[in-house]
């Protein structure tokens, strides 16, 4: 043991110098790659073969908007703990076990300590104002109170102009739907009569260019893809030129899922965007992905995406199981990030524009 | 990972050692402290609760009150209480009842259950069990030909084909027992746990292939919904165990422990990065050691007792104690470290590194560039630097192609780092320390978190 132990003193101190040692450069390093980045890339004439796919793709099954009946209802499930929260509350009196019956609801819907304490406290002094006693005319103020949170007048549309491409960037960590969420956009375009580009510009994934290929067949859209493993950005680059030469109008490029931890991955995209932002105005929106499962970290993951690639709304996915998608409200308060769309189905036509009214009524019933 | 936690607990334990006794006031701040630790890392609010119920109860008890050092003893209870939440032992697979072993992943959508199936074949593989992976996911496109390739880099077969799960199971169970193989990996759609048909497919697969161990991937990041979902899932299928994804990001997991606490299923394995080979067994104790802040040490002297050589380590030891360590032994030491795995993981599992230096992003390459520099000296340079004058140091950067710059500031670094290993290396001194102190490192202004934005 006393070996082991002598070992171990070693280890700490040499893991500790090689750290210290190791920072400086780190540094050094650091500035120049940030320099590297900034000049232009002459390495963006790699191959990007563009798959067309037929046109005549069969048709999705229901193409109507899914309207505020259908989110309630595919939202149903979600509104499950609120509603044992107000039969809970039939005929009950307001009192503290009640307030904390309904705290643990908003945690338990992953809105997050702060925003609940937001919430709460807000909602005390309406209660108070109004003379509430009773614990079942709470839930009706608390669906005011979050679509306050919300922001009703909020701008949720996508931007898009006319006569030139508008391209519409995917972020996110892994695993939250960015794929799918991209042909699901690719869907609603076709649907609206643009012109329809997607970019697998997921290039690290095994298979994820054939998934979103895939799509592009089921939905009728031309796919661009690069090389498994290679520069995702010169994907991008050729995908804008092809876009301009063939007059498309909405380039959806679906990114390589990243944690926001990882600062090579960050810088990656960095560079995805620098390169949309050489052909000018045609940035419409940066999307972070977000999954309706994701805990508090969610709130980590927008921030940190909005810092790198300067986010401009939310996409909330897998909507149509038991998570709330709570965090939202944290990152449209304190982000100040809107949530434009959610994915409610698996279906390419399960994407519609977020309401925060049907989001709140549905949540809360 | 779990930094974040660790950061809260670190900052409640050090205003609680500076109390001599503690009131019940005291108690309850700890506790409320706690809770609100525990809900920003995810952790389900009715563990939360219970959790600090218990807390509660000990910390007003007699074991507190008659200690020597409450604070140190309430520290210590929090320790017991998040070990045991987080699932005491480490759990295992299940032996096969005739193999092969079948093992079938599930979970929800984008939860990683592909990636988990690859990593978790070549993790058997390199314990000596051949493994043998079966595509099940015929719902997700192109989800097939990711284990494919998957397969391919991890060096383990890969079964695909067949009109319905059932059969393709079915089918790859009987083709890993034609080829011998110890353990089959199947890889499943990802469902919601609400979606009855899936279910019942689900069910059926099961049922067809005798599975003897049903893994349920979750990812780290998941938030209270974990429970509800483990839970769902262990009504409809006969769970066994959990396989915890995506640990390498900043998520605080509380998933993790919530699920064990709940269902009472074991996490048996965690998948830490994007490699192949970022997958390992899960310590649940060792893990409640890191939360707190106080190192992983048990994985850290298995490490470095694989990679040491216990002589060299002893005659570097005395070296370093005299007082006589030169860059010549630092070279050795690092190389031999860099056997240990990569040195942020070592980073993550020393107890009480600063925030600021477990968070700094390293590149192994950089530990290159310090052993070209040493290289390019000679042997009397590496003995004593105080050798280097400009002309030497110029040589020095042309032969390992840095800069004087460079040459420079490694110098500079190693003069701090002597000094420190002849304070940290004093008997006796080195045990008290909460933290080690770093110092002042020239030239860390503001640490480098998010360059250029």
């Amino acid at each position: 043991m006393s070996s082991a132990t002598a070992t171990l003193v070693l280890v700490i101190i040499f893991a500790f110098a090689a750290l210290l040692l190791a920072l400086p450069s780190v540094m050094s390093r650091r500035e120049r790659r940030r320099r590297a980045a900034e000049t232009p890339d002459a390495d963006l004439q790699t191959d990007a073969p563009t798959a067309p796919t037929e046109p005549e793709a069969p048709p999705p099954e229901d193409a109507t908007e899914a309207p505020a009946a259908v989110l309630t209802e595919r939202l149903g499930r979600s509104r499950a703990p609120f509603r044992g929260l107000r039969d809970r509350w039939r005929a009950r009196r307001l009192d503290d076990d009640a307030w904390d019956d309904l705290e643990e609801t908003l945690l338990l819907a992953d809105v997050g300590v702060p925003t609940t304490g937001r919430l709460l406290d807000s909602l005390r002094s309406d209660a108070r104002r109004a003379g509430i006693g009773d614990a079942d005319q709470l839930p009706p103020l608390l669906a005011a109170r979050i679509a306050d949170e919300l922001g009703e007048g909020t701008d949720r549309s996508l931007h898009h102009d006319a006569g030139h491409p508008n391209v519409w960037l995917l972020v996110g960590v892994n695993g939250v739907g960015k794929t799918t969420t991209a042909a699901k956009l690719a869907q609603r375009e076709l649907d609206a009569g643009h012109r329809v580009l997607l970019v697998a510009a997921d290039t690290f994934r095994a298979a994820a260019a054939e998934q979103l290929a895939h799509w592009g067949g089921t939905v009728g859209v031309d796919v661009t893809r690069g090389q498994p493993g290679g520069d995702p950005a010169s994907v991008v680059f050729d995908a804008m030129q092809s876009a301009q030469a063939r007059g498309i109008d909405t380039v959806i490029v679906d990114t390589a899922g990243r944690l926001h931890t990882k600062v090579n991955l960050m810088e990656e995209l960095k560079k995805i965007r620098r390169i949309v932002e050489r052909f000018p105005d045609t940035l419409g929106e940066v999307l972070l992905v977000l999954d309706a499962s994701t805990g508090q970290n969610g709130l980590t993951q927008a921030s940190q995406f909005t810092e790198a690639v300067g986010v401009t709304g939310v996409v909330l996915t897998k909507l149509d199981g038991t998570a709330k998608g709570g965090i939202v409200l944290a990152v449209e308060a304190e982000l100040g990030v809107p949530v434009k769309l959610i994915g409610i189905g698996e279906h390419a036509t399960d994407l519609v524009t977020f309401d925060p009214r049907d989001f709140a009524a549905a949540l809360i019933g | 990972m779990f930094e974040t936690l660790a950061d809260r607990f670190d900052a409640i334990f050090r205003r609680l050692r500076s109390r001599g006794r503690l009131s019940e006031a005291d108690v309850d701040e700890v506790a409320r402290e706690i809770r609100l630790a525990l809900l920003e890392a995810d952790v389900n609010v009715r563990v939360v609760k219970a959790f600090v119920n218990r807390l509660k109860a000990r910390a007003t008890g007699a074991e507190v009150a008659e200690s020597l050092s409450p604070a140190q003893q309430v520290i210590k209870i929090v320790h017991e209480e998040l070990t045991a939440t987080l699932g005491g032992s480490a759990g295992t697979l299940h032996p096969a009842k005739r193999p092969p072993a079948v093992i079938v992943l599930i979970g929800l959508q984008g939860t990683g259950k592909t990636t988990a199936a690859a990593k978790l074949a070549r993790h058997l593989e390199h314990h000596g069990r051949p493994a043998f992976l079966v595509a099940a996911d015929l719902q997700r496109p192109a989800a097939v030909d990711q284990l494919q390739v998957l397969g391919e880099r991890a060096g383990v077969p890969v079964w695909t084909g067949g009109p319905d799960p059932v059969t393709v199971a079915t089918a790859g169970v009987r083709e890993a027992e034609r080829l011998g193989r110890h353990v089959v990996i199947i890889d499943t759609a990802g469902r919601l746990q609400v979606d009855a048909d899936l279910m019942g497919e689900l069910g059926r697969v099961i049922d067809a292939v005798d599975p003897s161990d049903v893994l349920l991937t979750v990812d780290a990041m998941i938030g209270q919904d974990a429970v509800r979902v483990a839970t769902e899932f262990a009504e409809q299928v006969p769970l066994t165990g959990v396989v915890l994804t995506k640990l390498d990001g900043d998520a605080r997991g509380g998933a993790a422990l919530s699920v064990k606490e709940v269902t009472g299923l074991p996490i048996l394995f965690a998948g830490i990065g994007e490699k192949l080979d970022d997958f390992e067994p899960f310590y649940p104790d060792r893990l409640a050691s890191r939360i707190l802040g106080m190192g992983d040490v048990l994985t850290l002297i298995e490490k470095a007792e694989a990679a040491f050589d216990a002589d060299q380590a002893k005659a570097a030891e005395e070296k370093l104690r005299s007082g006589r360590f030169t860059l010549e032994d630092f070279l050795d030491q690092m190389r031999q470290m860099k056997k240990m795995g990569p040195l942020q993981s070592i980073v993550g599992m020393l107890p009480g590194v600063p925030k600021e230096l477990r968070d700094a992003e390293l590149d192994e390459g950089e530990l290159g560039r310090v052993e070209a520099i040493i290289c390019s000296m000679t042997p009397a340079e590496r003995r004593d630097p105080s050798l280097i004058n400009g002309s030497r140091r110029h040589r020095i950067a042309r032969g390992s192609g840095t800069s004087t710059q460079q040459v420079n500031s490694l110098l500079k670094q190693f003069k701090v780092v002597q000094q420190m290993m002849r304070t940290m290396s004093k008997p006796g001194k080195g045990k008290r320390r909460g933290r080690v102190p770093v110092p002042g490192i020239p030239g860390m202004p503001g640490m480098p978190g998010m360059p250029g934005r």
